[in-house]
């Protein structure tokens, strides 16, 4: 990979007519050398946290990639059985393309919502004076803080004795029997998509509100002096385009959110939902790989999932790119 | 609004604030911050409750007549451990403690020369980081153990800390902080006064981008101080405080009141983290106005 790098950075100095392709590899080779020596001391730097970051996500992560191409099962020695993992996961598996549904509508909605919602968040409490920000923020973040508030939602809207929702609205003469909500496709898909963007204002609004911090005054008073007029021009021209770091980062950390918002959905509605409703690519790959024990199958789910993510994500950074022209 | 802050309003006001606009503004956030609020405030609430009210009809969110029985109860249960408490607390007060320092430390030191030089590889390493973001933490369980296995750090608190120290989120949290915070005019005017990289680093980046760190130091305190049963430990007397804490809920539906009690107790060193963090982070950075 190294290599493909160099042969995009190499010009200059170095020229590449009248050379057999060996003596072009060692002057690749001789350059990326020295430029290696002279920035020993960067890598220095990234060394410490590189090593480990090899050993302990990026030999993980292949482990599982392999275990894909086999048929582990936990308890056997694993067998390799090249991609039928994969053709049973499209050709053999309905629940699969139905979860993978499920997962692309849930993100479609609780991605680009919760990124919205946490960055109009953050913009409005920016305009604040410092101290009723800081308290604003603390309290708007102390729900994610004390986190497993799913459980809480369960009670609310439980169908037994204790569901709040139900106790009042019987209470209060609206209805004269208990509403399954969660035992209901028709209610229980919106409930946790309502869950899901409550609880949005997570990672990426905390790095909005630091990014926001970082912009400067005298930028929105040069803004002012070349003729912005508005708080909107103002947000699209000079804001977004300088907090631009940190809306690529939102991004990477929403569709992570996204696509992985199965413990809410087991949570709420259980695994298997009713009819498989909510049935995400989530709940399949907890399916298979704790339950089934087939964890050659469920670490081909996840390395589907994973090309699926990153495809999305080349997607919105070539967006985010666009903003502020 | 007292005076002060008014003024501090119309300073802040850069172009177009109407007051008007500033009190819809604030209208809003107040209702959406009670409707964030809910679950918690409902939890503090049940932590309050006594028995007679956790079994109401029709049920209340509020409480009515608040005790601490809950709270007594939980530490009668605490201090009756077969492991005592103090221990668990230690546990995780380490762990936490040493893996976001170790985090904070490693990752900002790897992000510094990824966001502002370019060397052969820095680009494949960096789009590598960033990528492994996305891959899910589900089926990674067993790789993980194998690894800890061959290294043999089952049942010792590195296997909790080293993986801590690489995690994906700080460094490229840092990273995108250091593209937007320092200017890349400030690193080079210290190279022609010869200063060196560690002195760039700590006197020069470090300081510019504290509401990262700010930031970073909450999300890691977050995330290690709720690290509750792992495969990794087998001791018990190496087990953390949430692992302990959950135990007690997991024993008995009529420990609502205890259950709401625990997530309180277990809430409060983030949240006190979280509020002199926020507190401290400078308003403006002033030497951003050089910035290219």
């Amino acid at each position: 990979m190294a290599a493909n790098v160099k042969l995009g950075k190499t010009s200059g100095s170095v020229t590449y007519d009248n050379l057999t392709l060996k003596e072009r590899m060692r002057k690749d080779l001789n350059w990326t050398w020295r430029e290696m020596k002279k920035n020993k001391s960067k890598y220095l730097f990234i060394a410490p946290y590189c090593v480990l970051f090899l050993i302990f996500t990026v030999c993980p992560v292949i482990i599982s990639m392999f275990f894909s191409l086999t048929d582990f099962n936990m308890l056997e020695k694993p067998n390799f059985v090249g991609f039928n993992n994969y053709y049973r996961m499209f050709m053999q598996d309905d629940l699969f393309i139905k979860a993978l549904g499920n997962t692309i509508m849930f993100a479609m909605i609780t991605g680009p919502g919760g990124y919205i919602i946490s960055l109009v968040m953050a913009w409005f409490l920016n305009e604040l004076p410092r101290a009723v920000r800081v308290i604003l923020t603390v309290l708007l973040y102390a729900p994610s803080l004390a986190g497993g508030m799913t459980p809480i939602f369960k009670v609310f809207f439980s169908s037994d004795a204790q569901g709040y929702l139900n106790a009042w609205l019987l209470d209060w003469g609206f209805i004269n029997t208990r509403i399954k909500w969660l035992e209901n496709e028709n209610y229980v898909v919106p409930i946790i998509i309502g869950v899901v963007l409550w609880g949005s204002l997570g990672t990426s609004f905390l790095s909005f509100i630091g990014g926001l911090q970082g912009i400067g005054r005298e930028y929105y008073e040069a803004a002012a002096m070349d003729g912005i007029r508005n708080r909107w021009q103002e947000l699209w021209y000079v804001t977004l385009p300088l907090m631009k770091p940190q809306l690529l980062f939102g991004a990477v950390m929403s569709i992570t959110g996204a696509f992985n918002i199965g413990s809410v959905i087991s949570g709420l509605a259980g695994n298997p939902s009713v009819n498989y409703s909510a049935h995400t690519i989530m709940q399949h790959l907890e399916d298979y790989g704790t339950t089934r024990y087939e964890m050659g199958y469920s670490s081909s789910i996840a390395t589907m999932l994973f090309l699926l993510m990153i495809f999305l994500n080349q997607f919105i950074q070539k967006c985010i790119n666009k903003v502020g022209e | 609004m007292n005076p002060e802050n008014k003024k501090k309003i119309k300073h802040l006001g850069r172009l177009s604030r109407s007051r008007g606009g500033d009190i819809a503004m604030i209208l809003f956030l107040t209702s959406f911050t009670l409707l964030m609020m809910l679950p918690l405030i409902y939890a503090v609430c049940m932590s309050l409750k006594p028995s007679s009210e956790l079994w109401r009809f029709p049920p209340r969110i509020l409480v009515v007549n608040p005790t601490l029985k809950n709270y007594r109860d939980l530490f009668t249960l605490m201090s009756d451990t077969w492991v005592p408490m103090i221990r668990y607390i230690f546990n995780t007060l380490f762990i936490t403690v040493v893996g976001t320092v170790g985090h904070i430390t490693l990752a900002s030191m790897a992000a510094y020369p990824l966001s502002k030089y370019k060397f052969p590889g820095s680009k494949a390493i960096f789009l590598i980081i960033r990528t492994s973001l996305m891959f899910s933490g589900a089926v990674l369980a067993i790789p993980n153990y194998l690894i800890m296995n061959a290294l043999h750090l089952i049942d010792s608190y590195l296997a909790l800390i080293l993986p801590a120290f690489s995690s994906t989120l700080g460094l490229y949290l840092m990273k995108q902080f250091m593209d937007q915070m320092v200017p890349m005019s400030l690193l080079e005017s210290a190279d022609l006064d010869g200063a060196s990289e560690w002195l760039k680093f700590s006197k020069i980046v470090m300081p510019l981008v504290k509401p990262a760190t700010a930031t970073l130091l909450i999300l890691e305190t977050q995330r290690l101080w709720t690290t509750g049963a792992t495969p990794y430990i087998y001791s018990e007397e190496k087990k953390t405080l949430s692992y302990a804490l959950s135990q007690i809920t997991t024993s008995g539906i009529a420990r609502a009141g205890v259950g709401a009690a625990i997530q309180i107790v277990m809430l409060l060193v983030p949240l006190l983290v979280f509020i002199v963090s926020q507190s401290n982070v400078i308003e403006t950075m002033s030497t951003s106005g050089i910035k290219e």
